[in-house]
């Protein structure tokens, strides 16, 4: 599987029992409550949640922008949270730490008042880096993110995506093994979108980056993610990569990634969800099926598509008949190595999904 | 009295109010920076939380500034003559117009620090900065346009406030609309130093501004004054630099 070659079994970044609790006014509001993430070396790591979910929250956590009120964050074997001191200030381990994690921004916080090499030198300028090898390095990095004609041009003269490479340029001055994305893409078109979010499955590949990002945007965590977490209320509800997700019967996630829909024109018919991913997503097992059996099937909907380049999707069929009826067509299918859902008539669709569909 | 016998005493005593502005107006700087800086510092939910340290200083700044510049100067003698060894001239009319500059120009810089965006902040955190990495590479450069007019404005009120300084003693172009102007009816004199104020001060507000504007233009489209030139139909965003 070339697609995953940059990702191996060793942990990055971990997190356990992750809580933060925000007091104010004598409120209090729980944003994380016990958050366990794991997120291997050299995979693109999705969180995915709605606003208030807590995505930022735990992003801001793992570098500690956010102390955490309970629970650790390790990044790259160094416990963080054991780094970070008592007081509210960051310590000077806990900065160094930080210098070697990237940071992306939904709004690029650019400095105005500085040129976009100058921008990009701003990390190694902190790291006391001399003059011209933080010149060579900018000038490297922003030929990397293609910007190298940009160098001399202030933020306000760049559009959103062009920002947002020199946001990435600038995350990387300092070598991070890490790239934190805080709704890097949210701010931009789609197009614009899916370039950034190319530009940053190069950089992992290329590099060997690990990259965790939050997005409210499914078709981020489709686009680019090798593994997906989704989170509710301050929770993670569901994680892992996202052929396992998909391969997860009731995964809301993997029915948000690969939404179908349609209803059974009848109530002599039966509904079946086939989700399709790996070996089995190249063989034509519904011919074979309307073959095989002599029936009729009619697709009702259909989302296929490449997860972190191996085609993997779901496809909603109807089959003549009640679902007595239908036993042995729905056996052949599980035969096949497909998963199959049965999909009661009233059922509804799951909360993600509509809110998808607003 | 003719223009032969004014020119000397003008040309005296503009240099007088020049020296005693200039002076009083780099003390404020020097010392209302940081105090402007540490206001927004120490607040609640500030990189030097210090509630304690952040109402001390408010309310230091407030007592200066409450109290009416020709109050301030004679409350503040004993401590001119301490300083200075005296309470006339312009050497120490320096010394009230500086104490009572530093919280004026303090409560500006922290209005216009205030303004700079939090997630630069952040993004500077998130490198590995600390606190005084951020004041200098964040909060000072990016707050530059807004500090450059606040100290213009500094500068404008201490033009006035040097004005009062001059009827106890200190010299200066007030000192003399006063004495000649006013004690001695000599009311050419007065419209002179009129004149002159008037063209020192548009000449000075026309420095700031367009300091503050040029270091806009090169930082783009946020800012106070390219908002308010939104409100014209004609400028368009790509037509600064």
């Amino acid at each position: 599987m070339p697609a995953h070659s940059t990702v191996t079994e060793t942990p990055v970044i971990t997190t356990s029992g992750l809580t933060k609790v925000y007091r104010s006014r004598g409120r209090e509001v729980t944003a994380l409550d016990g958050v366990d993430l794991h997120v291997r070396e050299g995979e693109v790591y999705g969180v995915i949640g709605q606003s208030g979910a807590g995505k930022s929250s735990l992003i801001r956590c793992v570098n500690l922008l956010e102390r955490p009120t309970a629970g650790t964050v390790t990044v790259a074997g160094q416990d963080l949270t054991a780094l970070a001191g008592r007081g509210p200030r960051a310590s000077k381990e806990l900065r160094r730490a930080r210098s070697r994690i990237g940071m992306v921004f939904q709004h690029f916080n650019l400095l105005s008042s500085r040129t976009v090499q100058d921008n990009v030198e701003l990390p190694l300028e902190i790291l006391g880096k001399s003059g011209k090898e933080r010149s060579r390095k900018a000038l490297e990095l922003l030929d990397l993110v293609g910007l190298a004609d940009k160098a001399g041009a202030y933020p306000a003269q760049l559009s959103g995506g062009q920002k947002q490479r020199v946001g990435i340029a600038r995350a990387l001055a300092g070598d991070p093994k890490v790239l934190l994305s805080d709704e890097a893409t949210s701010a931009l078109d789609p197009e614009t979108t899916r370039s950034i979010l190319q530009l940053l499955r190069d950089l992992n590949r290329q590099l060997g980056l690990t990259v965790l990002l939050i997005t409210h945007e499914m078709d981020v965590v489709k686009s680019v993610c090798d593994s997906a977490a989704l989170m509710e209320n301050g929770r993670i509800v569901e994680s892992g990569t996202v052929t396992d997700l998909l391969a997860t019967p009731g995964s809301e996630l993997a029915t948000a990634l690969f939404p179908v829909t349609g209803e059974a024109a009848g109530a002599d018919r039966t509904v079946v969800d086939v989700t399709f991913h790996g070996e089995s997503a190249t063989q034509p097992v519904i011919s074979q099926l309307a073959r095989t059996y002599n029936v009729d099937v009619s697709i009702l909907g259909a989302a296929i598509d490449t997860v972190g380049g191996l085609q993997v999707g779901r496809m909603r069929i109807e089959l003549p008949g009640r679902f007595e009826d239908n036993v042995v067509p729905i056996g052949f299918l599980r035969e096949q190595g497909l998963q199959i859902d049965v999909v009661d008539n009233r059922a509804q669709a799951p909360a993600l999904l509509k809110e998808d569909a607003k | 009295m003719t223009w032969s016998e004014m020119q000397p005493l003008l040309s005296q005593e503009c240099w007088n109010t020049l020296y005693m502005v200039g002076w009083s107006t780099l003390i404020a700087i020097v010392g209302g920076l940081p105090l402007g800086l540490l206001l927004v510092l120490t607040d609640r939910e500030g990189l030097l939380q210090n509630v304690v340290a952040n109402k001390v200083i408010g309310q230091v700044v407030n007592v200066v500034r409450s109290m009416p510049f020709i109050i301030l100067m004679v409350a503040l003698m004993s401590f001119t003559r301490w300083i200075t060894g005296t309470t006339l001239g312009r050497e120490a009319a320096i010394v009230p117009l500086a104490i009572g500059a530093i919280p004026f120009f303090a409560r500006l810089v922290e209005t216009a620090v205030r303004e700079v965006d939090g997630g630069l902040v952040e993004a500077v955190q998130s490198m590995g900065g600390n606190t005084w990495t951020i004041v200098r590479k964040v909060l000072v450069p990016e707050s530059l346009p807004s500090l450059i007019s606040s100290a213009t404005t500094t500068v404008v009120a201490l033009i006035g406030y040097s004005a009062m300084a001059g009827t106890v003693g200190a010299g200066g172009l007030g000192d003399l609309a006063i004495r000649y102007g006013y004690l001695r009816f000599e009311s050419e004199m007065m419209w002179i130093i009129v004149a002159i104020l008037a063209v020192v001060i548009s000449a000075i507000q026309f420095a700031g501004d367009y300091a503050a504007r040029s270091l806009h233009s090169r930082g783009g489209r946020s800012g106070p004054a390219p908002r308010l030139r939104l409100l014209k139909p004609a400028a368009a965003p790509g037509e600064t630099g």
